[in-house]
């Protein structure tokens, strides 16, 4: 790599040529403040934030944006530079609602935190008028609140990413707001409900709708058996919320912190996501058996459902018709489950836990209710789950680690890796391979699909066949394949996507990680390896060995992909255009 | 100021939405095509409707937010009709100070409409302007190409009617 030599406040270092003043420094261990500087996301040095001296330099230069040259001189330091943060920061100030002790980012924003560092003692220097903000509660799935805006663009460049782009700038200076075209509300446009916006977010202008409160109501019904579900990426990413490293797993202090909360059966997404490959790997072998529509593609993750609706109508057949992990669960909790226990469904609040916002969405669609009740009830974010642990005063580190209820809470390494890209691709070829020779094999480990690349393919002899993958995370990654599908130039059997970029783990309803972290930290990585290892530990790998699921299908539902199965775990879908 | 927009039904004739198409299809895979296909497109229909934004966004691939975001943030290009009859009240300095607000507020009543709005029937539609360098006339409004100067909101009524028939 070519090297350039550079003064940092006096100090020299060696820097890659094709580096910013920004990274140059930030690898120096010398931070430069910023906000809307989000690493391969949003990098247009609009906010000033990061503005430092350049010695001979007219002005001072955006360091998120400035390219380092040999012999240049930098000062991140000077009272030049420390002013103009202030008074960056005051001005922001002056245009925002200042009602932190009640924010849902207080303690984790990015405004709120550089205020601290910079010394800002005067929120009101330059008090004036406000602007016409724009609030949003059109969705079950997200709120927008631009008094709390800064207008740093990173929910706009992340929309972009995932190549929706319904939310950006509109009208100018002054009157400058972000929310969609025609000032239409997000219900109203072809919003997949992802919630990358709100991981970028510095703020609190955005955020999931908050139904914590409805769970809480239901658990101190007496009434009511609040049965809960949490995802498999859920237990790598909450420990976050209680200053744990990045990529904890948190599995076993989840689920006594569930106990703890007060619901009354705490089960395993994982074990429904055994169950969806169950499903889904036998719809695959049907669909290559009698020349049904392929590739199919997975149908987990209900951000990318949506976005084939709005976006690729046409390609709605090749969609599994499988319902997602999380309402399978649902499904089996108010059908066998309240059976085998003599529990009236309509009593029983299924709740999940999500790393997702779009599961929000998902609960209420149309053809998701088994017991003619809907799957779910109520879906929480990762997020939301630790507001409730908090609420509860509990101390989350020092609980001790449980186990998952056993009726619904027994699972496999194969659902485990549902919440990474390529997860449920190798969870479904791990049982294919073995229903289609007819017996267990030895490799087990899919490496070709493993990883955080944005589009992977592979091809793998499967019972004496070639069967052509690809998995794609991010919509942006999924839309080329689908351009490819589209025009007839694939000639894939199975495609897995998952909405978000990375999978599961980096879902829109996780923690939000700062932007200085993501700027280190490939978090989708991190978070991912948790489940990978969980996996390798795990005794049961394989989806159709788990015995819990065995014994479903004996009593309740005869054999994956019949009719019974059918009615419980499958769904349709709408076409819905843009 | 935010940009409003048209709540009134919108009609295109034939040869305007023809023309929308040549545009469209000329600009179609250039980089920047959006400001250039407004343009165009405004002076087919003299504002930029919503209908016609859809349009430009489908024809060239871009998100329908990217259109609307450019055509809010110039201020040549508006997202309402022009009327028969264009009123323009300047609110300048000296305009203000001699009480072009009121002269205002006066037409905003007679009218129904707001600025950057247009009439149902399409007779009138209002906006107020900066400084149209006639300051010793001050209040001054205009409506097409003529001139009112040291108005009283009084005499609004009597100026609209001669453009009423």
């Amino acid at each position: 790599m070519d090297m350039v030599n550079i003064k940092i406040n006096g100090v020299s270092y060696e820097v890659p040529k094709d580096s910013t003043v920004l990274e140059a420094a930030r690898t120096a261990g010398i931070d430069i403040p910023t906000l809307c500087f989000l690493k391969d996301i949003n990098q247009i040095g609009a906010c000033r934030m990061c503005m430092v001296e350049v010695k001979g330099a007219r002005s001072l230069v955006a360091a998120c944006v400035y390219p380092v040259n040999d012999g240049m001189e930098v000062f991140t330091n000077s009272p030049k530079v420390q002013q103009s943060r202030r008074m960056t920061l005051e001005l922001l100030l002056s245009v925002h609602e200042r009602k932190c002790l009640t924010c849902d980012r207080s303690g984790n924003c990015e405004l709120q935190k550089l205020c601290n560092d910079m010394g800002i003692e005067e929120e009101e220097r330059f008090a004036g008028a406000l602007p016409n903000n724009i609030t949003d509660v059109s969705t079950p799935y997200l709120e927008r609140n631009n008094a709390k805006c800064i207008l740093c663009r990173r929910c706009v460049a992340a929309c972009q990413n995932q190549h929706v782009s319904v939310i950006g700038a509109n009208n100018r200076g002054f009157d400058t707001q972000i929310g969609c075209a025609f000032e239409a509300e997000l219900a109203d446009v072809s919003c997949v409900a992802c919630g990358q916006c709100i991981v970028s977010c510095p703020t609190g202008a955005l955020r999931e709708k908050d139904n914590t409160q409805e769970v809480i109501d239901a658990i101190n019904d007496p009434e009511k058996v609040v049965i809960v579900q949490t995802a498999p990426a859920v237990r790598a990413a909450l420990g976050e919320e209680f200053g744990l490293p990045i990529g904890t797993n948190v599995e076993g202090k989840m689920a006594a912190a569930l106990r703890r909360l007060g619901f009354d059966k705490v089960f395993d997404t994982d074990f429904g996501a055994d169950m969806t490959i169950m499903e889904e790997a036998t719809e695959f072998i049907h669909r290559v058996k009698e020349g049904g529509t392929l590739p199919m593609i997975t149908s987990c993750s209900p951000g990318w459902v949506k976005f084939c609706e709005h976006y690729y109508p046409d390609l709605l057949d090749n969609l599994s018709t499988c319902k997602s992990p999380q309402n399978m669960t649902g499904a089996l909790i108010k059908t066998w489950y309240a059976q085998k226990e003599g529990i009236d469904p309509s009593k029983i609040v299924s709740v999940s836990v999500m790393p997702c916002t779009a599961k929000k969405f998902e609960i209420k669609r149309d053809d998701e209710n088994a017991a003619g009740l809907p799957d779910v009830d109520i879906s929480l974010t990762t997020r939301e789950l630790a507001k409730m642990i908090k609420k509860a005063q509990l101390n989350f580190n020092r609980l001790p680690d449980e186990k998952f209820d056993d009726a619904m809470g027994v699972s496999t390494g194969a659902a485990v890796i549902f919440g990474a890209t390529g997860g449920v691709m190798e969870a479904a070829l791990r049982t294919a391979a073995d229903v289609l020779t007819g017996e267990p094999q030895d490799s087990i480990d899919y490496q070709e699909v493993r990883g955080t690349e944005g589009i992977k393919e592979a091809v793998y002899k499967v019972a004496g066949m070639d069967v052509k993958v690809a998995v794609a995370s991010g919509l942006s990654n999924a839309n080329k394949i689908l351009e490819k599908i589209r025009a007839g130039e694939a000639d894939y059997h199975f495609v897995e996507i998952m909405c978000c970029p990375g999978g599961c783990v980096n879902g829109g309803g996780q923690p939000v990680v700062s932007s200085t972290e993501r700027s280190f930290t490939d978090v989708k990585a991190v978070r991912a390896k948790a489940l990978y290892d969980q996996d390798k530990a795990m005794p049961l790998r394989k989806s159709h060995e788990n015995p819990v699921l065995k014994k479903c299908y004996e009593e309740f539902l005869g054999e994956p992909g019949s009719h019974k199965a059918h009615e419980v775990l499958h769904t349709s879908y709408v076409k819905r255009g843009y | 100021m935010q940009k409003r927009i048209s709540n009134l039904p919108f009609h295109d004739t034939p040869e305007q939405a023809q023309k929308l198409e040549e545009v469209i299809a000329g600009l179609k895979g250039q980089e920047g095509a959006v400001m250039p296909a407004l343009h165009q497109a405004q002076d087919i229909y003299g504002y930029l409707p919503k209908e016609v934004q859809q349009k430009i966004a489908k024809g060239l691939n871009v998100p329908l937010e990217e259109v609307y975001g450019v055509s809010t943030f110039y201020s040549q290009f508006s997202l309402t009709p022009k009327g028969r009859n264009h009123i323009s009240v300047c609110l300048g300095t000296a305009c203000y100070v001699k009480g072009a607000d009121k002269v205002l507020d006066r037409i905003q009543q007679k009218l129904g409409i707001n600025p950057e709005e247009c009439t149902e029937d399409g007779a009138f539609s209002l906006t107020a302007c900066r400084c149209i360098g006639a300051c010793g006339l001050a209040p001054v409004m205009t409506v097409n190409e003529d001139v009112y100067g040291r108005l009283e909101p009084e005499e609004v009524d009597g100026i609209l009617a001669k453009y009423m028939e």
